[in-house]
C-alpha cells in the first residue's frame, strides 16, 4: 500500500515542478515582452522627434545656404522675384501668405463661431448629430478637390459677380481656405464652449439673462482662450494649404493689391517651381528659405496655442 | 408675483429671438453649402462614370483617356504609407498615453509632436524631395512617396491613438494589474481592445486624408506613371489621383480633360467617404447592438 501512494506522492511533486518551470518560463517571457515593448514604444515616439530634427535639417541646411549668394535684406524686403533675372525677393510671397490668412479668418471665423454655438448652446441634440458629422465630411474632401471646386465653380461665379476678367486672386483663395478651415475651427472652439462650467450658465439665467445674453458675455468669454487656439490652428492649415491655393490664386509673383490681382503665395510659388530649379542653385536655396520660414511661422503659432493652453489650465 | 415688462428686457427678448434665429440661418445655409458642393462633385463626374475608366490607360493626345495605373498607384501609395506610419504612430501614441512620466522630457516629447502635426505638407514633400531624389538619388519613386505621406501621417496617428488610449477608463487597467499581468499585458489585452474602435477610427481619418494628398505626391512620386496596369515595382513613378486631377487640369492636352477632370474628382471624394464610412460602419453596428 506504501509505495503507490508514496509514487503517487512524487508524480505530483514531479509535476508541480514542471508546472513551475513551466509558469517560470511564462513569467519570464511576459517579463521579456513587457520590457522590449517599452523600448518600441519609447522607440517609436523618438523616430517621430527624429522626423522633426530631419525636417528641420533637410530644409534649414539647404535653406541657410542661400545667404551665402544674397543678402537676408533682399530676400526679406524686396519685392522683386525674377530668378531668370537673378532676383530673389520674396516679400511679395510672405506679405500675401499673411494678407491672406487675414482674409481667410475674417471670413472662416464668424462662421465657425457662429456654428460651433448653435452646436454647443442652441441646437437640440438630434441636430448637433447631425451637424457633427456632416462637418467632419468637409474635413475629408482632399485639398486638390477645393482646389477644382474653386477653379470650375468659385471663379466663374465670381468672374460674373465682379466683371473681373479672370477673377482668380486673393478673395477666391480666401474663399476656398475659409472653407477648409471651418471644421477645424468649429469642432475647436464647440470643444471649448461645452467645457465652460454649466453653473455659470445658470447663474446668468438665474440673473435673467436671455440666451443671448448668456451666451455673448459668459459663455464665449469663459471660452476664449478655447476659441483663439482654435482659431490659431485654423491659422496654420490655411498659411500651409497649398494645392487649393494654388489653383484659384493665379500663380503671378506680385504683391496683391486688390482681391482680385492674380498673384502668389509661398506654398503655391514653392510647388509651381520647385520642379523646373537645379538643385544646386540659388533660385533652389530661395525656395527651401521659403519653405524654412513656413517651418517657422507654424512653430510660432504652436507655440502660442501652448502657451494659451498653460494659462487655460492655470486659471482652472 | 408680477414681472412687469419694461423696454429693456422686451429689446432683449426680441434681440434673443433675432439670434437664435440667425444661428439656425446659418446652420442651414453652411450645411446646404456642404450638401451643394457634395452633390456638386459628385452630380458632375458619376453619371458619365464606366467601369472601364476605372481601369483604363490615361492617353496623352486622344480623348477617352483612364485612371487605372494612378487609381493603382494611390492605394498602393496608401497602403505602403499606412504600413510604415501605423506601427510607429500607434507605438508613439502609447508611449504618450501610457508610459511617459510627467516631466520635461515629455513635454519635450509634446512640443515635437504638435510641432511636426503643424508642418505643412509641402515642407514634408520637400524633404522627401530632399532624401530620395537628392540623397539617395532614385529620384521620383512609388516609395519616395509612401515614405514621405508616412512621415506626414505620423503625428496625427500618434495623436489619434493617444487620445483612444487615454480615454480607456483607469479601473480595468487597474483589474488586470491585480491579477498580475505585467504592463504590456495589460495595453495588449485589456487597453488595447477597448480602444481599438477609436484607433480605427483615427486610422480611417488619417487613410482618408492620406489618399487625396497631392502636394507631397507631386514632389515625390512625380507626374508621371510607368504606363503599366499593375506596377509593384518600388522604384517606378506613382502619380496618384488627386496628382493626375491637378496634372489633367493644368498641364493636360486632351480634348476631354474637363471630362477626366470631373471623374476624378468625383471618384477621389467617393473613394475618401468610402475609407471614412465603410471601416466605421462595423464599429458603428457593433456599438450599437452592444448598447
Amino acid at each position: 500500500m506504501g509505495a503507490p501512494v508514496q509514487n503517487l506522492a512524487s508524480r505530483a511533486q514531479k509535476s508541480s515542478l514542471a508546472e513551475s518551470s513551466i509558469s517560470t518560463k511564462r513569467h519570464n517571457r511576459h517579463l521579456f515582452s513587457n520590457t522590449m515593448f517599452r523600448y518600441y514604444f519609447l522607440f517609436s515616439i523618438l523616430a517621430l522627434c527624429l522626423v522633426l530634427g530631419l525636417v528641420i535639417v533637410f530644409i534649414g541646411k539647404t535653406a541657410l545656404l542661400l545667404f551665402a549668394h544674397l543678402s537676408p535684406l533682399e530676400f526679406f524686403f524686396s519685392f522683386n522675384w525674377s530668378p531668370e533675372e537673378e532676383a530673389f525677393g520674396a516679400a511679395a510671397f510672405i506679405v500675401n501668405t499673411l494678407s491672406l490668412t487675414a482674409l481667410t479668418l475674417l471670413i472662416a471665423v464668424p462662421v465657425s463661431v457662429g456654428m460651433a454655438v448653435l452646436c454647443a448652446e442652441i441646437a437640440p441634440k438630434w441636430l448637433k448629430g447631425f451637424i457633427r458629422p456632416v462637418l467632419d465630411l468637409l474635413v475629408g474632401i482632399p485639398s486638390i478637390v477645393y482646389g477644382y471646386l474653386g477653379l470650375t465653380v468659385l471663379l466663374p461665379f465670381l468672374r460674373r459677380v465682379s466683371g473681373e476678367g479672370l477673377g482668380d486672386g486673393l478673395l477666391a483663395a480666401a474663399l476656398v481656405l475659409a472653407l477648409m478651415v471651418l471644421p477645424t475651427i468649429c469642432r475647436i472652439s464647440d470643444d471649448a464652449i461645452i467645457a465652460v462650467p454649466r453653473k455659470y450658465r445658470d447663474a446668468a439665467y438665474a440673473l435673467g439673462s436671455t440666451r443671448l445674453q448668456v451666451i455673448m458675455r459668459v459663455v464665449l468669454p469663459a471660452a476664449n482662450r478655447g476659441i483663439i487656439s482654435a482659431i490659431i490652428l485654423g491659422m496654420t492649415r490655411a498659411v500651409g494649404e497649398t494645392m487649393a491655393v494654388v489653383m484659384v490664386i493665379g500663380n503671378t509673383p506680385q504683391l496683391a493689391k486688390t482681391l482680385f490681382t492674380p498673384s502668389s503665395v509661398l506654398t503655391s510659388n514653392i510647388v509651381m517651381q520647385i520642379s523646373n530649379v537645379e538643385f544646386d542653385s540659388t533660385w533652389n536655396y530661395a525656395l527651401h528659405m521659403m519653405a524654412f520660414l513656413l517651418l517657422l511661422i507654424s512653430f510660432v503659432l504652436i507655440l502660442i496655442i501652448r502657451i494659451l493652453g498653460r494659462k487655460r489650465r492655470d486659471a482652472a | 408675483m408680477n414681472f412687469t415688462r419694461t423696454r429693456h428686457s422686451a429689446r432683449s427678448q426680441r434681440n434673443n429671438k433675432l439670434a437664435t434665429i440667425a444661428f439656425y440661418t446659418l446652420g442651414a445655409l453652411v450645411m446646404l453649402l456642404i450638401f451643394w458642393l457634395l452633390f456638386t462633385i459628385l452630380s458632375k463626374g458619376v453619371p458619365s462614370l464606366r467601369p472601364d475608366f476605372l481601369i483604363k490607360q490615361p492617353e496623352e493626345m486622344d480623348a477617352g483617356g483612364g485612371i487605372g495605373p494612378v487609381l493603382f498607384n494611390s492605394f498602393y501609395i496608401l497602403f505602403i504609407s499606412l504600413l510604415i506610419s501605423i506601427p510607429i504612430g500607434v507605438g508613439a501614441g502609447i508611449y504618450m498615453a501610457e508610459y511617459a512620466p510627467d516631466n520635461k522630457f515629455t513635454g519635450a516629447l509634446r512640443i515635437c509632436v504638435e510641432s511636426l502635426s503643424s508642418v505643412p505638407s509641402i515642407v514634408f514633400g520637400l524633404l522627401g524631395l530632399a532624401i530620395f531624389a537628392e540623397y539617395f538619388n532614385v529620384g521620383l519613386t512609388i516609395l519616395g512617396g509612401g515614405v514621405s505621406l508616412a512621415l506626414l501621417n505620423l503625428p496625427m496617428l500618434a495623436r489619434v491613438t493617444e487620445e483612444a488610449v487615454r480615454a480607456v477608463p483607469g479601473e480595468i487597467r487597474e483589474a488586470g494589474y491585480a491579477l498580475g499581468m505585467t504592463k504590456f499585458h495589460v495595453i495588449r489585452k485589456v487597453v488595447l481592445p477597448v480602444a481599438m474602435p477609436a484607433i480605427v477610427t483615427g486610422v480611417c481619418l488619417v487613410a482618408g486624408r492620406a489618399f487625396g494628398e497631392s502636394a507631397v505626391i507631386i514632389l515625390t512620386a512625380g507626374l508621371s506613371t510607368s504606363g503599366e496596369m499593375w506596377d509593384f515595382n518600388l522604384f517606378s513613378p506613382g502619380e496618384t489621383l488627386a496628382v493626375h486631377l491637378w496634372y489633367v487640369q493644368s498641364e493636360a492636352i486632351v480634348e476631354d480633360a474637363r471630362q477626366i477632370a470631373d471623374k476624378s474628382a468625383a471618384v477621389l471624394v467617393f473613394v475618401v467617404l468610402l475609407i471614412n464610412f465603410i471601416f466605421r460602419f462595423p464599429l458603428w453596428l457593433g456599438r450599437r447592438r452592444g448598447r
